[in-house]
């Protein structure tokens, strides 16, 4: 589970920690039923307070993105299918929204950005197309 | 990074800031000659909490600590460690903190091994084998003498001293300061390792904010000798912001009141505001402007932005 932690934003470091599991299970590179990392080693691993790790596992599973089995640990949820489509696109428009204030900001207008982006799809889509046809045996 | 020792992790972390404390301080003022070097300070650190303390230098914090450490002792207020004023019952608060401060004090002439049996007397709950694994952690030849070793390595074995009783409060006095990146992410990782013990308190001064932010409950901030702020860090975090405002006019700073100063780009003014409770639209449309961005901030933009004169 890959994490990481930006001081610079001020973002209290346990909500970064729920958003990006939240982020990893609405993108399913967290599958159901697979075991977050226990609260220490995650804690040691990114160097943060154990109390920290633990308050957003905690807010976390009263999300119900994970759940808790006693003395087991901490996994995702079985139940997360049906909370990931409203997921995923509250993640999308945060990030939408981040984009948009920065855009403004570097001073483009509306007509600049939409261009942009769309240009950007098709670079990214030229891409992914070449990588498809580079892959032997699929499709 | 410090290793998993052989005792039993018990479990959850759990923490409340109303919570009984292990460290409160009640309206400590001391005075060394004319200088106020501490003045009404108050402070209660509950069980299980990192507390982080900023201040520039010259601030009180280390006067602070050693009022903690029952160094000095209250000329006015109360300070009480565990339920007990350290001045007064050195042995029995000694005993269950460790404590490592900035300045080597370490004898020169002592090899590890022979401080380590030197200060194990001191502390009931000792044990040889975490200070060995915590030797072994950091490398360190306990052969060695601690005037043939490097500022890092002194540093480690100072923390080697105050971990090996596994105390239930650690009190590290800028810990970090003048030490390379490994050194004080050892530091870091004590720090970690302490407060997952479930229970253990620590308390730590330091200049690295960022350190501070990664690791620390709660937060308090000294100036001039007083306690300006003293609380969960997240509070600070959702109560400050960094707000840019667009008004029409360029030539003076809007009428809110600001932590620091406004600063100008342009049309555009920003500062760190306390948004807390006020209503920043109504006081900024009041003065005719809008707001163009407002945002979180770091603790060291905070600290920098707050601490100026």
């Amino acid at each position: 589970m890959d994490i990481r932690i930006s001081l610079s934003d001020g973002v209290p470091i346990y909500q970064q920690i729920v958003t990006q599991v939240r982020y990893l299970v609405a993108a399913g590179q967290l599958e159901p039923g697979v075991e977050l990392p226990p609260i220490r080693s995650l804690a040691q691993r990114i160097q943060v307070n154990p109390n920290t790790v633990a308050r957003a596992y905690r807010e976390l599973e009263r999300e119900g993105v994970v759940e808790k089995r006693s003395t087991k640990g901490t996994f995702v949820s079985q139940s997360v299918i049906r909370l990931s489509a409203r997921h995923r696109q509250s993640e999308l428009r945060d990030r939408i929204d981040q984009l948009l204030a920065e855009a403004r900001q570097l001073g483009f207008n509306n007509d600049q950005l939409l261009e942009q982006i769309e240009s950007r799809l098709r670079i990214l889509d030229r891409k992914q197309k070449r990588a498809d046809s580079a892959k032997p045996g699929k499709n | 990074m410090i290793k998993n020792s052989e005792h039993a992790q018990p479990e959850p972390l759990e923490y409340d800031f109303n919570g009984e404390s292990v460290i409160e301080i009640a309206g400590l003022s001391r005075r060394f000659g004319q200088k106020r070097a501490l003045d009404d300070v108050s402070m209660a650190i509950p069980r299980g909490v990192v507390m982080g303390l900023v201040g520039l230098n010259g601030a009180g914090k280390t006067t602070l600590l050693k009022h903690i450490l029952g160094l000095l002792r209250a000329q006015q207020g109360t300070v009480s460690v565990f339920g007990k004023d350290p001045s007064r019952h050195p042995k029995q608060i000694l005993s269950r903190l460790g404590y490592l401060t900035e300045e080597d004090t370490l004898p020169g002439w002592m090899k590890v091994w022979q401080i380590l049996r030197f200060t194990k007397p001191f502390y009931p709950n000792w044990s040889d084998s975490y200070a060995q694994e915590l030797l072994e952690t950091f490398k360190i030849d306990p052969k060695k003498k601690i005037k043939q070793m490097s500022k890092g390595q002194r540093a480690r074995v100072g923390l080697t001293l105050a971990l090996a009783h596994r105390p239930e409060l650690l009190v590290l006095d800028e810990p970090s300061s003048g030490l390379d990146p490994v050194v004080r992410n050892d530091i870091l990782a004590a720090i970690i390792r302490t407060i997952a013990d479930a229970g253990n308190t620590v308390l730590f001064s330091s200049h690295l904010l960022d350190e501070v932010q990664r690791v620390s409950d709660m937060v308090a901030v000294i100036r001039h000798g007083k306690m300006v702020e003293c609380g969960p860090l997240e509070n600070l975090q959702t109560r400050y912001q960094r707000v840019t405002l667009q008004t029409d006019d360029d030539a003076s700073p809007p009428n809110i009141e600001a932590m620091g100063k406004w600063q100008q780009n342009g049309n555009h003014w920003s500062a760190i505001l306390d948004v807390d409770g006020e209503d920043l639209e109504k006081a900024v449309s009041g003065i005719g402007g809008k707001i163009v961005q407002a945002h979180g901030v770091s603790l060291n933009e905070w600290f920098l932005d707050t601490s100026r004169d």
